[in-house]
């Protein structure tokens, strides 16, 4: 199956599993860069690991410092392989812009139309490529 | 716009779209003027793509925020601009950092982030940067006059510089305000624009006592329920005294843009964007109209504190950053009735309003009755606390906004008066509320 993206915020290849958020995550006290959990204890989906995947997301929540959380789990190896995201997010953008810049690492983030997005959401183990 | 192929075809020939680049923007992204000043020029046309604008704009000063030190990233990006030989191009402030370099001895954490503290703080006035390192710029130097284009970050100095000053910034923060401030340059959108400046929501005071709006405890809460009303819209205030100073408008501004997004507010005859209603709405109707009566001012009040009145164990003064004129209220306060040995009282403030405390003999008073100054940073940012646990009490509306989630602390909000009070006495003491129907 093929999906297309409404824009590209921030250009690049991934490839991995799909993580669909039906919430919105605050990085800044939400994700864990040492270890790529998801420690907001009162999202759905805490505790469950989030390195390597491509995460599925309404958009992104709270404070700007989200954009330095983002680096800081490409620096120790725990970022998402890619974001999908149904609304434009300038903070989760910058902190992509800047991982490509200072480590090389690019990390696609794809603005999605709301019917994408809704077939996305049913493929809960779908490995997704972004090109 | 998909590409294939490798991620290394990353680079300037990717920029496409209805983004339209200077000659100098170009010369910018080819290198032209070195390595660093190219790095910033591609992150910031790629966030200038993100938000769709169609050009950039010059920016006349800048005020960054990304010299606080939260993590070895932030570090690795702002080395890899000053191996680029990065120099900002705008006369540009830093915010606080995460060590008080004038007194080193009062840092709390280890050896070892105290280096990376200071070394992150270094690297940005290795790039041009003043030192002035505080979250009250426009009280330290830094005062874009009205109408100027400039690139601020940190939410008070943002909310302060559009409202109070008139200037014009959109909300920027850690990487890309560093990156505009070196390329002079900031992508043609949002609060730089007329039109996005305009009020949509009307915040009525006018309900309120008179009395109530002559007392300094106001402006916190009353910031604190306009960010919590206003989500994405730009509010004007109406019933604001005319005399309103800037201390209470930055202590409205603080609050409002800790407890929301505002990054610009208007109040009816005080600010410079509104001599009139009709022209803070751009002769538009309002969206939606709110009014705070005395009961909605007390229920934003009680937002404020999360510890219920009784011992403290700290009182926390300066977010955003204690001026002068502040200082000239407390000193005889406490002079007055100094602190218990058993509470930390501490006061925020920048090297300006230092130099002027010891020029004045204000210092030496204060630390004689046990109060400590501490500069270049601040008590919920930075580990300059010798007490980790128990009650914080505090003025301002930042300090109670961040208090519990940054230190764990419990918090209780009060007026400069009643945290004086407090602190000689150890608990919390109230002085009657004037203002309130008897």
């Amino acid at each position: 199956m093929r999906f297309t993206s409404r824009r590209v915020l921030v250009s690049g290849t991934a490839c991995g599993p799909l993580l669909v958020f039906d919430e919105p995550l605050s990085l800044w006290g939400g994700y864990e860069p040492q270890s790529g959990e998801i420690i907001d204890r009162r999202h759905p989906l805490s505790g469950v690991e989030g390195a390597g995947k491509v995460w599925c997301m309404p958009h992104g929540r709270g404070s700007s410092s989200a954009s330095s959380i983002l680096l800081e789990s490409v620096r120790a190896g725990t970022a998402p392989a890619a974001l999908l995201l149904r609304e434009e997010d300038g903070i989760l953008s910058l902190g992509a812009a800047v991982a490509r810049e200072i480590y090389g690492r690019t990390l696609p983030v794809l603005l999605l139309g709301a019917d994408v997005h809704e077939q996305l959401c049913c493929l809960p183990r779908a490995e997704i490529e972004v090109r | 716009m998909q590409r294939g192929g490798p991620c290394a075809a990353w680079g300037p020939e990717v920029i496409e779209g209805p983004l339209r680049l200077s000659e100098r923007d170009r010369a910018f992204l080819g290198g032209e003027l070195g390595q660093g000043a190219a790095m910033a020029m591609r992150i910031l046309t790629t966030m200038a793509e993100v938000y769709g604008a169609s050009e950039l704009l010059d920016i006349e000063g800048a005020h960054i925020d990304g010299c606080l030190y939260h993590g070895e990233s932030g570090l690795d990006f702002a080395e890899r601009l000053v191996d680029g030989g990065a120099q900002v191009r705008v006369p540009t402030t830093l915010n606080v950092g995460a060590i008080d370099l004038v007194h080193p001895e009062l840092y709390q954490g280890t050896e070892a982030q105290a280096g990376r503290s200071r070394r992150l703080m270094e690297c940005y006035t290795e790039m041009g940067c003043q030192s002035i390192f505080s979250c009250a710029p426009y009280q330290s130097g830094a005062r874009p006059p009205r109408g100027a284009q400039v690139a601020w970050a940190e939410s008070n100095a943002i909310v302060f510089c559009n409202s109070v000053l008139g200037a014009r910034t959109n909300r920027y923060g850690d990487f890309i305000d560093i990156c505009a401030a070196v390329t002079g340059r900031a992508p043609a959108v949002g609060l730089h624009l007329d039109e996005p400046r305009l009020a949509t929501l009307v915040a009525d005071l006018r309900e309120l006592p008179e009395a109530l709006l002559r007392d300094d405890v106001a402006y916190p809460v009353l910031g604190y329920w306009l960010g919590s009303i206003s989500g994405n819209r730009v509010p004007v205030l109406v019933g604001l005294p005319a005399e309103t100073d800037e201390d209470r408008l930055k202590a409205l501004g603080a609050a409002a843009a800790s407890a929301g997004a505002t990054a610009l507010f208007h109040a009816v005859g005080v600010t410079p964007e509104a001599p009139t209603l009709p022209a803070a709405l751009g002769g538009r109707a309002p969206e939606i109209t709110l009014s705070c009566d005395l009961e909605t001012f007390e229920a934003a009040r009680r937002r404020l504190s999360t510890a219920k009145d009784g011992p403290i164990d700290v009182v926390a003064l300066g977010s955003p950053h204690f001026s002068l004129a502040e200082f000239e209220r407390l000193v005889p306060l406490v002079e007055e009735n100094p602190p218990s040995d058993r509470v930390e009282f501490v006061v925020c403030t920048h090297r300006l309003a230092l130099a002027a405390l010891e020029e004045k003999g204000w210092l030496e008073r204060l630390r004689d009755v046990g109060v400590k100054v501490i500069v270049d940073t601040c008590v919920v940012v930075a580990p300059m606390l010798r007490q980790r646990e128990g009650v914080l009490m505090t003025n301002s509306g930042k300090f109670a906004h961040y208090t519990p989630g940054n230190l764990g602390m419990g918090v209780v909000y009060g007026s400069l008066e009643e945290c004086v009070a407090s602190a000689a006495h150890g608990e919390t003491r109230r002085l009657p509320a004037h203002w309130a129907k008897s």
